[in-house]
């Protein structure tokens, strides 16, 4: 058996191949985003870049009632935005086998909520499986496919970031190909009016009747045979946690979790004199096992924290109360991250932070100019909240009575995010009088996941030439009239048009342009780098409020300017009031020429 | 060694090069015959925050985190980051260091300080062996080697066969930059021999 060690999204990925997958598509989201990447590399399957989860999901389906089997991966808050047609596919069902990973993010380690989505399952009445290693996932992926055309219901597939990112050993298989059987019309089962989806909904109770019969004698849900004094019900990473610090006690390991197997259940309470409900998030298994009154004492989320990842030292402690035995270090400065030298955000969050503007965030890198020294970002909510946050408050303001354009209003949100779900929310705030100034940052890619391609880059996932969409033509195709481009490098005018448009009586939307220092063709070059001459710096602080992590300040409070993090892209050097800085090489490369040149291949493209 | 479980939290800052030293202990631990686990937190890691990848193999390995107290090495790429990763080694575990300081943000923009004496902090606890990375890497001839000199002096302690890290690195090394790396490598493993008195 050939093995190889991979990280759970690629086991994903994988699964979906071996199991005949033909179409998928997916809005990256940590820790979801490499699932795609992954299935894009096997030349068998279509995968692309869908512009948001709904649109997603909504294409996934289309596909499915063509009979293809389909996958779409999100992170858990993509859920909610593909929530609505999530329930109506649980009641239309699946003609090819559809799968909706969820990738959870217990801890945040980069998201706005821990919402625990196995309550998207019961909820939406679609089976679940959750994968507690690699291998898992791989298994699951492949026959969660046949098993959904099997019982004509999507299959939610949950993982978490201690999954999706987590590389075990994994034995390969080969793929299975299955025909796409084509598009024949069923309106009573796909055309959810009324008269059709009362009948829908009762397949759907009889189908989970059907599915919980199945769940009893499924090969991932069983008992581990072991201590009977200690019975531990786990899912998910939680399981290898809890196998870690108990290997000897009886377990109750679900890979399937919704619907669960009751009597299964059952046979492993009278087996045990105690149940631990070992589970990180919510008290889905812990409330489910309390509610079938199973006579025995149910511990679980009054001694497993609620909020944050478990790990085996926890799960130790909650259970036994051993204390773990650690060095205690004293308070350090923290290393959050940082928006990269030669950003083409950076300015833009100077600017703001220094016209002292109201601005209301978005998701995404630029997320990052919140935080200190650029500190220019009130809220940040989720993707696409931005335009309508900042409108909300305008209309409050207005409602007091006031001008609100003297609370400089500005909205901000990325290319990416503004495809994602910021063009509904403008056109919101165009048809109903709103002046709120948005400004779209436009790096022509989704940088924060990790550059994946969008509507903007004019690439698709396979790397091909696709269509691109002009950000300035959708805006002023809504109406808007005070529309302007702005290079995010030239301070000047940046700063002129942004204290202008903030002060207007009418809506206006300011796209302020520069390619991601990170885009392969940016990155792929050697660039000189700035000096600062101690002999000139006054000490003003002004450039060290750019937050660039190329500038550090030294013992005798000058500036400093790393030259192996350095990209000279000179914004340090329009900052500076007095002349200190100066590149080490006026004439080599450096990130601003780069970035032109890079603009200029883009303009070439679009004629 | 045997059967227990070994853990290496593999820290350091996004651009490190991290990823890809975990990525070279997890394969060299798979071809050496362990079970092997690997979780890593990116997503902000090309953002110069804060990277961590925890390493386990052995016979059979479950949970791919460990907490606090648990870890037996720590492979640190800078040394506050070797600190900040402290409680989770076991009591009796090594830290390895890289004697090199890159400031975070809340130290550059001039709001803390660096914190003084880290290496002498570890040391007073902790076996510890701290070198300069960099130096050594650009004694290899590329200073991006950085990651794969500390995997060298990593490499000592742990009970994998040298001829296979070399393997692992010719095969997972971009084609030219593999002598480089294999001359990194065993300038970390001479720090590792040298350390061990």
């Amino acid at each position: 058996m050939k093995k190889a060690i991979l990280s759970g999204n690629e086991a994903i990925a994988r699964g979906f191949w071996e199991g005949g997958g033909h179409f998928a598509t997916a809005y990256p989201g940590t820790p979801s985003t490499e699932i795609l990447e992954n299935i894009g590399k096997y030349p068998e399957i279509r995968a692309q870049w869908a512009v948001n989860e709904k649109t997603s999901l909504e294409i996934a389906l289309g596909a499915s009632f063509a009979g293809a089997r389909s996958l779409v991966a999100m992170k858990h808050v993509g859920l909610n935005v593909a929530a609505d047609p999530f329930f109506s596919a649980s009641y239309i069902g699946a003609t090819g086998g559809l799968l909706v990973v969820s990738c959870d993010d217990p801890g945040m380690h980069s998201s706005q909520n821990e919402q625990d989505n196995r309550w998207y399952a019961l909820h939406a009445k679609v089976p679940m499986f959750e994968p507690t290693d690699s291998h898992e996932a791989k298994e699951l992926t492949k026959q969660a496919l046949s098993l959904s055309e099997k019982f004509d219901t999507p299959w939610l597939i949950r993982s978490t970031t201690r999954i999706s990112h987590s590389l075990s050993i994994v034995e390969l298989g080969e793929r299975e190909e299955v025909e796409i059987k084509g598009y024949e019309p069923d309106f009573e089962k796909r055309n959810l009016l009324p008269v059709n989806a009362r009948k829908r909904h009762e397949v759907v109770e009889e189908r989970t009747l059907k599915l919980r019969e199945f769940s009893e004698t499924f090969w991932g849900n069983r008992i581990e045979e072991g201590d009977p004094s200690l019975g531990i019900v786990a899912n998910g990473i939680s399981y290898q946690h809890a196998k870690e610090v108990f290997p000897e006690a009886t377990f109750l390991k679900l890979l399937m979790t919704w619907p669960l197997p009751d009597r299964l259940i059952r046979e492993f309470a009278s087996k045990v004199k105690k149940i631990f409900v070992v589970e990180e998030g919510d008290p889905y298994l812990e409330m489910y096992l309390k509610a079938m009154n199973l006579g025995i004492e149910i511990v679980g989320k009054d001694k497993i924290p609620m909020t944050g990842e478990l790990n085996p030292t926890i799960v130790r402690e909650a259970l036994t109360g051993e204390k773990p035995s650690y060095f205690e270090i004293p308070k350090i400065p923290h290393r959050p991250p940082a928006l990269c030298p030669g950003c083409p955000h950076t300015p833009v969050f100077y600017i703001l932070n220094r016209l002292k503007a109201n601005v209301t965030g978005d998701i995404g890198c630029y997320t990052l100019g919140a935080l200190p020294p650029l500190s220019a970002m009130d809220t940040c909510v989720e993707m696409g909240g931005s335009i309508g946050n900042a409108f909300g408050i305008e209309i409050a303001e207005a409602m007091r009575g006031l001008d609100p354009r003297k609370k400089k209003l500005v909205a901000v949100i990325g290319d990416s995010t503004f495809y994602h779900s910021g063009v509904t929310p403008l056109i919101d705030l165009f048809y109903n009088n709103g002046i709120t100034t948005v400004i779209i940052l436009d790096n022509s890619i989704t940088a924060m996941t990790g550059h994946q391609e969008n509507p903007g880059s004019g690439v698709t996932l396979k790397g091909v030439p696709g269509r691109r969409v002009d950000l300035e033509s959708v805006v002023r195709g809504i109406g808007i009239e005070h529309v302007y481009t702005v290079d995010s490098f030239d301070m000047k005018t940046l700063k002129e048009v942004i204290n202008r448009e903030i002060h207007r009586k009418e809506p206006s939307v300011i796209i302020a342009k520069r390619p991601c220092v990170l885009l392969p063709q940016m990155k792929r070059r050697k660039y000189t780098y700035a000096i600062a001459d101690p002999q000139k710096c006054t000490s003003c602080t002004l450039c060290w409020k750019l937050g660039c992590p190329a500038i550090s300040v030294t013992r005798d409070k000058k500036t400093w300017i790393n030259p192996d993090l350095c990209v000279g892209c000179g914004v340090c050097i329009d900052v500076c009031p007095v002349d200190a800085i100066y590149l080490a090489d006026p004439h080599a490369d450096n990130a601003r020429k780069a970035g032109e040149e890079v603009l200029g291949w883009v303009k070439k493209q679009e004629q | 060694m045997g059967k227990e479980t070994r853990t290496v939290i593999v820290a350091g800052v996004g651009g490190q090069g991290i990823l890809l030293a975990s990525n070279l202990l997890s394969e060299a631990a798979m071809e050496a015959g362990y079970d092997v686990k690997k979780s890593e937190i990116h997503g902000m890691s090309q953002r110069g925050g804060d990277v961590i990848s925890t390493v386990r193999f052995g016979e059979k390995v479950y949970s791919p985190i460990v907490g606090l107290g648990a870890a037996d090495v720590i492979l640190a790429f800078e040394k506050l980051e070797a600190m900040r990763n402290l409680p989770y080694l076991r009591k009796d575990g090594t830290v390895i260091v890289n004697d090199y300081r890159i400031d975070p943000l809340p130290v550059a923009s001039g709001y803390m300080e660096y914190p003084e004496g880290i290496i002498e902090f570890l040391r007073e606890r902790v076996k510890t062996i701290a070198l300069d990375a960099r130096q050594l890497a650009e004694k290899a001839g590329n200073i991006r080697t950085m990651n794969v000199v500390m995997l060298g002096v990593l490499s000592k302690s742990l009970d994998i066969p040298e001829e296979t890290w070399l393997r692992v690195i010719e095969r997972r090394v971009p084609k030219k930059a593999v002598e480089a790396n294999k001359v990194a490598f065993r300038l970390g493993r001479e720090v590792a021999e040298n350390a061990e008195l």
